[in-house]
C-alpha cells in the first residue's frame, strides 16, 4: 500500500518564503517597523470587527461585490472563446488598487500612523492611497517617478485635489522603481508616525502576504459568480503582472484548482528581443530588489536594468515574491504582451464592447486574445479587468492620433 | 561567545589602536569609481594619509535606499561611467598596497548575490580586504554570508538602529566583526547639524548587550561632533562630508577635511 501525499494547499502559504523567494532583506532601521506591522496585520487577520469594518467599507465605498461581464463581441476575436471580465474598473477610484489600500489604511489606523506615504507608477494606487487618507483624515505623500507624473498627470491632478502631495522623484531612472527606493527612505526617517503603504505583492515580509490577503477577494468572488454563471470553473484565468497584485488578487482562489490554467501577462515593450521591456519573469533572474528575494531584469553585477513600457503600471523590473514561486512551481504562466499588442487589445475593446480599459489591463486582454485562439470556443477565460482607461485617454489618443492638432497631442 | 571571537579582525585590531594612541578611530567613507576609478583610489589613500584609520568603501547600487542624495549622486556617477564589481577589488589591492589601513566594503546585498557570495568572500580576501559592511542585510537574513565570513575569517559589519530591539542588538553584536555600525538617527546618509541623543542611548544600549566595538554614523560631518562622539564610542564614520569634499575640491580637498576631522579624535 502507497502512502498518499499529503494534499497541496497551494493557498496556504504565509510567507516571509514562498519557496527560495520572499523574506526581508532591509536596513535594520526599518526592521522594527516591519515587525510593528507583522504583529498588527496578524491581529486584524484574526479580529472579527477587522473584517466587519473592512467588509463594510467594501460594500459601501469601493462598491463590491464588483461585477463579471461577458464579452461576445470582443470573443469573437478570441477564437469565439467565452470570455468573462472581473470589472475592477468599475471600483471607487478606478482599479483593484482600493482593496490593498483600505485594508493597510485600516491597520495604520490600529497602530496610531497618522501619515500614509506611497509610492505609484500609473497613478492608480497613489490616487487610492490619497482616497483612503481623505477618509480616514491622514496626511498622505506620494512619490511619482518625474516619467510618469508626465505621461499620467490626470492622475497627479486627482491625487493633489484629494490633499496629497506628489513628490515627484528625480533620481535613477525616474519611474516606479525609484518611486520605491525614495519611499523607503521617507519610512526610514519618519517611521513613527508613518505607515508605508505599499501598493504591489512586493517588498519586504509582511508586505506580499498582506496585500494578496486584501486583493485576493477579487479571485474568491470572481471564482463564485464564473460558477454561477457557468456552472463550472474557467479553464483559464488571465490577469496582467507587473508588480502582481491584480494578478494575485485574480489567481488566487483558483491556486488550488490545477485544473484552471493561471496566466499572468508581462509587459513586453517593444519586445523581450530589445532592451526595451519590462518583463521580469521572461527575461529576468533570482537576485534581491526593494526588500525580498524574487526574480528581476539585472545585468551581470546585480544592479537593476531599466525596464519599459507604454504602461506606467507595469514598468517596473522586478515582480512579487509569490509569482516568482508560482512560475518556479510551473502553477502559473508568464508571457510577455508587446506595448503594440496591448494598445491593439485596448481598441478593440472599446470598439467591440463600450469598455474603456487600463493599459496594464489591455496586457491581459491581448493575452486573453491569444490564448482564445489557442483554446477554441469551448473554452471560459476569466480575465481580470484591474482597471478603467480614463487615466490613459491622452497617451491612447496620440498612440491612435485621434486627439485634434489644438488639443495637445 | 560564539566561535567567531577566534578570528581575528583587523579591523577590531585598529580600532583598538586608535583609542590606545587617541579617543578613537575615524572611519571613512567614499563609493568606489567617483569620480573617477584612479581618483577614488587616490582620495582613499589621502584619507589614511591624512588620519583616517579604517576605510569603509561604498559599491554603486541602483537602487540604493539607504543612502540620502550626495551619496546616491557619485555612486549613479560611477555607474554611469561604467563601474563593475571588479572595479572594487581592483581598488582595494591598489590601496592596500600604498596604505596599511584595513578597508571595508559597504555593498547592498544583490550585487554579492549575483557575484556569488562564497566567490565573492574569496575575491575580496584575495584582493586584501577586511570584509564587508551589509546595509541592507541583517543578521537573520544572512545565514550564507555568516557562514562564507567564518570560511575566509572576513569581517562582517552589521546594523543596530534607535529602533532596535535589546534582542535585535544582541544579535548584531554577536555577529558583528570589527565593528557595530551603529546608526546615530533614523533616516539616511547624509551630513546632519545635531546628532541629538539617541546615538549616546544607543551606544550605551550596545554596551549592555556585550558590544566592546561600536561606531557611530550617519549625519556625522564635523570635528566636533567626532569629538563628541568618542566621548562615548568607539568610533566615528564620515560618509556624505567627505564625497561631497571630493565632489567639489577633488583629491586634495578631500584630504584637507579628512586632516580636519582627524582633530576630533585627539584626546
Amino acid at each position: 500500500m502507497t502512502v498518499e501525499a499529503p494534499p497541496t494547499h497551494l493557498r496556504d502559504e504565509q510567507g516571509p518564503f514562498f519557496g527560495e523567494f520572499g523574506g526581508r532583506f532591509m536596513p535594520e532601521s526599518l526592521i522594527a517597523a516591519l515587525d510593528e506591522l507583522s504583529a498588527a496585520y496578524d491581529d486584524a487577520k484574526a479580529d472579527p470587527e477587522f473584517h466587519r469594518e473592512l467588509t463594510e467599507l467594501h460594500r459601501t465605498y469601493t462598491g463590491r461585490p464588483s461585477i463579471i461581464t461577458e464579452v461576445p463581441r470582443f470573443a469573437e476575436h478570441a477564437g469565439g472563446a467565452r470570455i468573462l471580465l472581473k470589472r475592477e474598473d468599475l471600483n471607487h477610484t478606478g482599479s483593484h488598487k482600493i482593496c490593498n489600500v483600505l485594508g493597510q489604511a485600516l491597520i495604520a489606523k490600529r497602530i496610531g500612523k497618522t501619515r500614509l506615504i506611497a509610492e505609484t507608477g500609473a497613478g492608480q494606487h497613489g490616487v487610492a492611497t490619497a482616497t483612503a487618507a481623505a477618509l480616514f483624515g491622514m496626511e498622505c505623500v506620494v512619490y511619482m517617478g518625474e516619467v510618469d507624473t508626465e505621461r499620467q498627470a490626470l492622475n497627479v491632478a486627482r491625487m493633489r485635489l484629494l490633499g496629497a502631495e506628489v513628490i515627484p522623484v528625480t533620481t535613477g531612472t525616474r519611474t516606479l522603481k525609484d518611486a520605491l527606493n525614495e519611499a523607503f527612505r521617507d519610512w526610514v526617517a519618519n517611521v513613527e508616525n508613518t505607515h508605508y503603504l505599499l501598493g504591489t505583492v512586493a517588498g519586504p515580509h509582511p508586505f506580499p502576504v498582506m496585500v494578496r490577503d486584501f486583493v485576493k477577494i477579487i479571485g474568491e468572488e470572481a471564482r463564485q459568480q464564473v460558477i454561477d454563471l457557468t456552472g463550472s470553473l474557467p479553464d483559464a484565468v488571465v490577469a496582467c503582472v507587473g508588480g502582481g497584485s491584480n494578478a494575485i488578487g485574480i489567481f488566487h482562489a483558483f491556486l488550488d484548482d490545477p485544473e484552471v490554467a493561471l496566466h499572468g501577462f508581462e509587459a513586453g515593450g517593444d519586445g523581450v528581443d530589445t532592451l526595451r521591456h519590462a518583463a521580469s519573469i521572461t527575461m529576468g533572474r533570482p537576485g534581491v530588489l526593494h526588500g525580498s528575494r524574487s526574480i528581476m531584469l539585472q545585468d551581470e553585477d546585480g544592479q537593476t536594468i531599466d525596464s519599459h513600457s507604454i504602461s506606467a503600471g507595469l514598468d517596473y523590473p522586478g515582480v512579487g515574491p509569490e509569482h516568482a514561486w508560482l512560475a518556479s512551481i510551473g502553477r502559473a504562466t508568464y508571457t510577455p504582451v508587446t506595448d503594440a499588442a496591448a494598445m491593439q487589445a485596448f481598441r478593440l475593446l472599446c470598439q467591440t464592447e463600450g469598455i474603456i480599459p487600463a493599459i496594464e489591463s489591455a496586457h491581459a486582454l491581448a493575452g486573453a486574445i491569444e490564448l482564445g485562439r489557442t483554446l477554441g470556443e469551448k473554452a471560459t477565460i476569466l480575465v481580470n479587468l484591474s482597471g478603467r482607461g480614463d487615466k490613459d485617454v491622452e497617451t491612447a489618443g496620440a498612440y491612435f492620433g485621434v486627439l485634434d492638432a489644438g488639443a495637445g497631442a | 561567545m560564539t566561535a567567531i571571537g577566534v578570528i581575528e579582525s583587523p579591523v577590531a585590531s585598529a580600532i583598538e589602536a586608535s583609542r590606545r594612541s587617541r579617543a578613537g578611530a575615524l572611519i571613512g567613507y567614499l563609493p568606489v569609481g567617483f569620480p573617477t576609478l584612479d581618483e577614488s583610489i587616490d582620495a582613499a589613500v589621502a584619507l589614511v594619509e591624512n588620519g583616517v584609520d579604517v576605510l569603509e568603501l561604498g559599491i554603486p547600487y541602483s537602487d540604493p535606499v539607504m543612502d540620502g542624495p550626495v551619496i546616491q549622486k557619485a555612486t549613479q556617477a560611477s555607474l554611469d561611467a561604467g563601474f563593475r564589481l571588479r572595479d572594487a577589488f581592483t581598488a582595494v589591492e591598489k590601496i592596500r598596497a600604498r596604505v596599511d589601513a584595513p578597508i571595508l566594503l559597504m555593498t547592498y546585498w544583490n550585487p554579492v548575490v549575483q557575484y556569488g557570495v562564497a566567490r565573492f568572500a574569496d575575491d575580496l580576501r584575495s584582493a586584501g580586504g577586511a570584509g564587508l559592511i551589509t546595509p541592507d542585510l541583517t543578521v537573520d537574513s544572512g545565514a550564507d554570508w555568516l557562514a562564507e565570513s567564518d570560511r575566509t575569517g572576513l569581517d562582517r559589519v552589521f546594523l543596530a538602529a534607535p529602533t532596535s530591539t535589546d534582542e535585535r542588538l544582541r544579535l548584531a553584536v554577536e555577529n558583528s566583526r570589527g565593528f557595530v555600525y551603529t546608526v546615530s538617527t533614523m533616516g539616511t546618509t547624509g551630513a546632519r547639524a545635531e546628532l541629538g541623543l539617541a546615538a549616546e542611548k544607543l551606544v550605551a544600549r550596545l554596551r549592555s548587550v556585550g558590544s566592546t566595538s561600536a561606531c557611530v554614523g550617519i549625519g556625522v560631518s564635523t570635528a566636533e561632533q567626532i569629538a563628541e562622539i568618542l566621548g562615548y564610542a568607539d568610533g566615528a564614520i564620515v560618509g556624505s562630508a567627505l564625497v561631497r569634499a571630493l565632489a567639489e575640491d577633488g583629491v586634495d580637498g578631500v584630504a584637507r577635511l579628512a586632516a580636519q576631522l582627524a582633530t576630533g579624535t585627539g584626546r
